[in-house]
């Protein structure tokens, strides 16, 4: 029971992962808080599915297409619904969960509340320890990690990096400074809503493509955002894993309780605020940026 | 200019009013509201039944009340059940005050159809129930029946009929595998979903299959309703070393079940009630991952009566997919004309007693209320089906050699080649 709990935690955990780093660069680091991210992610899904399904393209030219389009989506909420009111958090927080509300519509008003599925990029499975594992997970497992590297060095050794740390840390003084704000925050934007654009093509053959299969990841990805401490792109990773274990766990040692996986992740991300409210890297936090 | 404004307010407001009330334009139809989630696929097969329906009825001459011939006129009232109950009520309750439908026909939670039907009753609407299977939304007539009396369930079969088929199609591939694959002892792992109307289904399990059925159980899982992975169970389900995964799904989790379970190869057979297997998007929503899937169902290219063939072809020609359970409704228009031409008249009171002695032969076969308005199962009545999904196809595999009842077009079960793989090696 160990290995399997080990081989299918740190599948979910890779998947979790995924979607969670690009959250965690836009609402723990820069700042801007868009509900609307898992949106985006769910948009991804149906144009990839558009793509290859209804207009047969290649997967790769349907994907590529999905990101540059999402991006420019991505762009326009911020200029549009963000930007105007981006020193309003409260006033954010909702004008983007109203943002997600209408692409949920959007997609119920044109495809219906069907499930569609979209194909997955490598096909097939293999056995890991006695588990099965299909190879579209194990490409989850990958990219997370690369897009985690990748992000860290984006951050930290890129002067764009530089100035989003700098702008999300104090924005008038960044101001002052010469710096662009308005462009750094478009930018963190489009690099975000470019993550959740790669998770979409990654993750949307493994769940169903439909209107609402964004509500789920975004109450984890808060939760793991939170988990691990806000800002932390580290913390995110690791919460990201625990509440990936936990939820194997559940499966593995009450079965007739695994309907309860959600609730016991999210309790433990309530028992660990408890301990440490800053999240479990909480500490980390100013020093990262 | 005062008489003009005067004359343009007038013209306003009369259009406005007729705006409000399009019931005043259609005096001589007969309104029938359809209630269903409309943007869902159990809506559109509301929707879909029902219309082929009142076009076929209203080709014919319509509907004979008294002497007047009357037109059935279709209300489509989008309840978004699966998303907002309160929606479900307010949509019902328009269409009965603004709308002034004579009839409802549809619903499809539990949750939301209980409250419609109690709106339906206080405006002593006759509600004929197209898609919720809890037994207790029909034995509230036998307890409470001059408050019920309106109701009465078409489609499916309920949650006990459900459960004996459920039971018997497990029992009918236990064999097929005990003979194909010749083991001794089955093991199965029960896997629904966490719901009210499953409970019953896992109780009996529990019992039923080592006690009656001398199978093993080797697990129960009970994910969400609306589980967006299921590899965990899975994989517990593998280590088990199940032979059969009995399912009991009605909602999206289904779906990512076989999915996955597609994707992994489990070698076990997949059997049960699994609402999303009998739509036809399933197979391109697993991207062909659920074959072999085997769940009850209402509909099959099969001759379960005369009218069953022509119906489904040409539901299937019209609409581009197979029609589900939910498009019972064209024989719940079937019934109504045939109650109302008796009856001679639309009144409810009056209509009761005549929809008590409906003996219908429909598409699901021959149609019969009980003393609880439930519709009938059995050899004879409805029976249900057993399909199963062979290379990108639902067939029909149960009844076979049933009873006595093998409907023409009814195709032998195939077992998945990695599930006899995997056996036949073992043992």
């Amino acid at each position: 029971m160990f290995l399997d709990i080990l081989i299918d935690g740190l599948i979910k955990g890779s998947v979790y992962a995924l979607l969670a780093i690009g959250f965690s660069l836009v609402l723990g680091v820069a700042r801007i808080i868009n509900i609307a991210h898992t949106a985006l992610y769910m948009t991804s899904a149906y144009l990839i599915y558009i793509g290859t399904k209804q207009l047969g393209l290649p997967a790769t030219v349907s994907i590529g297409a999905a990101i540059i389009l999402t991006i420019l989506l991505g762009l326009l909420i911020y200029r549009y619904f963000i930007r105007p009111i981006q020193e309003h958090e409260a006033a954010m927080l909702i004008a983007t969960i109203a943002v997600a509300m209408m692409l949920q519509e959007v997609f119920l008003m044109t495809f219906g509340g069907h499930y569609l599925g979209v194909s997955p990029l490598v096909e097939g499975y293999t056995t890991i320890l006695g588990v099965r594992v299909t190879w579209q997970h194990i490409l989850a497992l990958g990219l997370a990690l690369v897009v985690l590297v990748g992000v860290r060095l984006f951050l930290f050794h890129t002067r764009m990096g530089l100035a989003i740390r700098a702008t999300a840390q104090d924005r008038e003084v960044a101001n002052l400074m010469g710096m662009d704000v308005t462009r750094v925050a478009m930018a963190t934007m489009a690099v975000s809503v470019g993550l959740a654009s790669v998770a979409g093509a990654i993750v949307a053959p493994l769940v169903t493509v439909e209107p609402t299969m964004w509500m789920h990841p975004l109450i984890m990805m808060l939760a793991i955002v939170v988990l691990g401490g806000l800002g932390s792109i580290e913390g995110s990773f690791v919460g990201a894993y625990i509440l990936g274990f936990a939820e194997s766990m559940v499966v593995f040692m009450v079965p007739m309780g695994s309907f309860l996986k959600d609730s016991v992740a999210l309790s433990i991300m309530i028992l660990v605020l408890l301990v440490r409210p800053e999240g479990l890297f909480g500490v980390f936090f100013e020093e990262e940026r | 200019m005062n008489t003009r404004r005067f004359i343009v307010c007038l013209a306003a407001g009369f259009l406005l009013f007729a705006g409000l009330c399009p019931s005043a334009w259609a005096a001589d139809s007969i309104k029938i509201g359809i209630l269903g989630p409309m943007s869902f696929t159990q809506g559109e097969g509301h929707w879909n039944g029902a219309t082929m329906a009142a076009e076929e009825i209203n080709a014919a001459g319509g509907v004979k009340v008294g002497d007047k011939m009357m037109q059935i006129e279709l209300v489509k009232v989008d309840t978004n059940e699966f998303l907002s109950i309160p929606d479900a009520t307010n949509a019902v309750e328009m269409a009965i005050s603004r709308n002034k439908v004579d009839f409802l026909v549809g619903g499809f939670r539990t949750e939301a159809v209980m409250v419609m039907q109690d709106i339906a009753m206080d405006a002593k609407k006759i509600f004929i129930g197209c898609g919720a299977a809890t037994v207790e939304i029909c034995t509230r007539v036998t307890e409470n029946y001059d408050r019920y009396k309106y109701w009465f369930r078409l489609t499916p079969i309920n949650a006990g009929y459900l459960g004996k088929v459920d039971f018997t199609l497990l029992g009918t591939v236990g064999a097929i595998m005990k003979k194909t694959l010749g083991l001794e002892t089955l093991k199965v792992a029960v896997v629904a979903e966490k719901a009210a109307w499953a409970e019953g289904i896992v109780a009996a399990a529990e019992k039923t299959l080592p006690e009656k059925m001398g199978m093993e159980i080797v697990g129960i899982w009970r994910p969400s309703p609306v589980a967006k992975d299921c590899s965990a169970e899975l994989a517990a389900i593998q280590r088990a070393g199940a032979h059969i995964v009995f399912t009991t799904f009605s909602s999206s989790v289904g779906l990512t079940f076989a999915k996955q379970m597609g994707e992994l190869k489990i070698p076990a057979a997949a059997v049960g009630i699994n609402v999303e297997a009998q739509k036809s998007g399933f197979w391109e929503a697993t991207n062909g991952a659920g074959d072999y899937v085997l769940t009850i169902n209402t509909y099959a290219p099969v001759k379960i009566t005369e009218s069953t063939l022509p119906f489904y072809t040409k539901y299937q020609e019209r609409f581009k997919e197979a029609p589900n359970y939910t498009a019972g409704t064209y024989d719940a228009l079937q019934i109504l004309k045939a109650a109302v031409e008796e009856a001679g008249t639309l009144d409810s009171d009056a209509l009761v007693p005549f929809l008590e002695k409906t003996d219908l032969v429909g598409t699901a076969g021959r149609e019969v209320f009980d003393a609880a308005h439930d519709i009938t199962w059995g050899p004879g009545y409805v029976t249900g089906l057993g399909t199963q999904w062979q290379e990108g196809k639902i067939q029909c595999v149960w009844p076979y050699n049933w009873e006595g009842i093998t409907y023409e077009g009814t195709v032998p079960y195939k077992l998945a080649p990695w599930v006899v793989e995997a056996w036949k090696k073992k043992d």
